[in-house]
């Protein structure tokens, strides 16, 4: 009996998570002009004037090079920053990786408001670089946590043995200790990319007029009327950050099953 | 000719010496032993070797070269850990031709030598396999492989032996003695393990606190210990107050505590005074528990009584009362060990006893 109530319950709270997505994905596939039900038939039209609508198009192409640009700063950034804290004896390097870590801790309506004033208080004004910057500030700690939580566990004398045999530093990181954390590094690079992709609240706050991300359009979208193009525009979305870590989850399960796993 | 000679070296973190003044030379093509308990300075003066740690004083010179200066990759060394340390995302030949590809050995001459030192290894057949895929003393065999396929000036072991079991541990032991000797590569072993030490080594050195206690060949530091750490580090020990009689001859005429007079050869009482306080050290395995109606002759004997009994199988070891003193005894067995609380009588050869300068 108390089984009974308790799959019941959990059947409840995954339905309310996950009704709304599913909602979306379906009306995108409706014919009707109306994104609501009844569904009056299968239709990918949505998606054919989407793939049509230049402004759209333009804030994907942005959303994209962003997320691509963030990922690639992020995790440049959280590698160097992670060998420095873990292999190196840098004073203070506690509070370094607090520091670092903090951006997931303070508010994100927090961080993108004391951006902008602090961008106001030196007289730059907004600029695409400067959102790329702010997105790197907020994907970097993710970065940081999975490639350091990885690193710690690459033993030291496993780079030793390269130096011992000689390889020079550089060439030991490029020969060993990149291709054991290259897991790591790459889930790091595609948090960066999701997160920097998904993001609304940063980038509403920080980026220059005439720019829109996919989020900021949707949001721009909707304020006039809910037309069943954000539907079909949510599905693309759900697919590309939901399928990139899972695609990258199996490219890293099938380099770890190479090196004898 | 010495292929490794360290000069005065000294490590410290921050306050804490980790080896104070060391000074070693290593004959080419020797075995050496780092013998001492953890925390004695064996691995630091290791890691300096290798260029892993710099010496905060002294020189080291390897194949009349100085290298304080020299980092690691150019110093040609072969080196091998505790916990093999292999590439885990490279093949077995991978691995072990990582250190030639930095030598600019050609492609077919470098698959030669490979193939050559997993033979050595007694690996022949697994080059394609993954590190994950080989048992802990398989991994350690491709670890020795390695190392040694550069051909390094000198090879250094760092507890090789101490993450296997301990049946495989003595057959690597046979083996890497084996191979070393085939190679004639000048070796620095280091180990906490006494057994290790003696079956392997030309020359052991012992470390405790960050000082060189002892330097010999296994037989002169295990029969000669050079002070009482090393008496008691290397095997159970008996060590007693004693009184320098005088010399008689070549032996030194010792009052011993509970023994009385006892005669001990003069060359393992070098360092003792010819009078004044001093110690006497007996190994625990040459105290000879007995009945106490056998006839003592031409050793000295006093009675005990047996207070604990370790039985060991092949041998016994005896905790036995004698005056004042416990005395450790370690006998094989005739027939049955002597039962706790029996009353025995102690014998000892004076020719086993060495003697100490009192501390």
């Amino acid at each position: 009996m108390g089984w009974q109530l308790i799959r019941f319950w959990t059947l409840l709270v995954y339905l309310f998570m996950f009704l709304p997505v599913a909602v979306v994905v379906l009306l995108s596939f409706n014919a009707s002009q109306f994104g609501s039900f009844p569904m009056t038939g299968f239709s990918i039209r949505w998606f054919v004037e989407l793939a049509q609508n230049e402004a759209i198009l333009r804030a994907f192409r942005t959303s994209m090079i962003l997320g691509a640009l963030t990922a690639l700063i992020s995790t440049t950034l959280g590698v160097l920053a992670s060998l420095a804290l873990v292999r190196y004896r840098v004073p203070g390097s506690n509070l370094i990786s607090t520091l670092l870590i903090a951006p997931i801790l303070v508010p994100e309506v927090v961080l993108a408001v004391a951006l902008l004033l602090f961008l106001n208080f030196m007289s730059i004004n907004k600029s695409f670089a400067l959102l790329l910057f702010g997105h790197v500030i907020f994907t970097l700690p993710f970065v940081v946590l999975v490639v350091q939580a990885r690193l710690v566990a690459i033993r030291r004398d496993i780079e030793e043995a390269a130096l011992s045999l000689g390889a020079s530093p550089v060439q030991t990181f490029f020969e060993v200790t990149l291709p054991l954390m290259l897991p790591a590094v790459l889930a790091g690079g595609l948090f960066a990319f999701t997160i920097s992709f998904d993001d609304i609240t940063g980038t509403l706050f920080w980026k220059p007029g005439g720019v829109e991300t996919v989020p900021t359009q949707i949001f721009a979208m909707l304020r006039n009327s809910i037309s069943p193009e954000i539907n079909a525009l949510g599905t693309v979305m759900i697919v590309l950050t939901v399928g990139l870590p899972l695609l990258g989850a199996a490219i890293a399960r099938q380099l770890a099953r190479k090196s004898g796993g | 000719m010495s292929s490794v000679i360290l000069t005065d070296i000294e490590k410290h973190f921050g306050d804490f010496t980790a080896v104070y003044k060391t000074s070693l030379e290593i004959p080419d093509g020797s075995f050496v032993t780092l013998l001492g308990p953890s925390g004695c300075g064996k691995t630091t003066t290791l890691r300096m070797v290798a260029g892993l740690l710099d010496p905060s004083k002294g020189e080291i010179r390897i194949k009349d070269r100085r290298v304080n200066d020299v980092p690691i990759h150019k110093r040609n060394l072969g080196l091998v850990f505790q916990n093999y340390a292999l590439f885990p995302h490279k093949t077995i030949a991978e691995n072990v031709a990582f250190g030639l590809k930095y030598r600019g050995v050609a492609k077919e001459d470098a698959r030669k030598r490979v193939q050559d030192a997993l033979e050595l290894v007694q690996l022949p057949s697994v080059g394609d396999r993954y590190p994950k895929q080989l048992s802990g003393g398989q991994q350690q065999r491709i670890a020795l492989a390695r190392a040694i396929v550069i051909e390094p000036d000198v090879l250094l072991l760092d507890e090789p032996l101490s993450a296997l079991d301990a049946n495989l541990r003595e057959d690597m032991r046979v083996e890497l003695k084996r191979i070393q000797e085939r190679i004639g590569v000048t070796t620095i072993f280091v180990t906490h393990d006494q057994s290790e030490a003696l079956a392997m080594s030309d020359r052991i050195v012992v470390m405790s606190a960050g000082r060189v206690e002892q330097v010999g060949p296994p037989e002169e530091v295990y029969n000669t210990p050079a002070s009482e750490f090393v008496a008691n580090f290397l095997g159970a020990s008996n060590i007693m107050d004693a009184t320098v009689l005088g010399r008689e001859g070549d032996d030194l005429m010792l009052d011993v505590d509970v023994f009385g007079r006892v005669a001990v050869p003069g060359r393992k009482a070098a360092d003792v005074a010819s009078e004044g306080p001093a110690k006497m050290v007996l190994r625990a395995e040459k105290l000879l528990l007995t009945n106490r109606d056998e006839p003592a002759d031409g050793t000295v004997a006093v009675d005990g009584t047996v207070e604990a009994v370790d039985y060991q199988g092949q041998a016994v070891r005896y905790f036995v009362r004698a005056g004042d003193r416990q005395l450790q005894a370690i006998n094989m067995i005739d027939e049955h060990p002597f039962d706790e609380g029996a009353p025995v009588s102690l014998r000892l050869r004076p020719r086993d006893c060495a003697a100490l300068p009192a501390t």
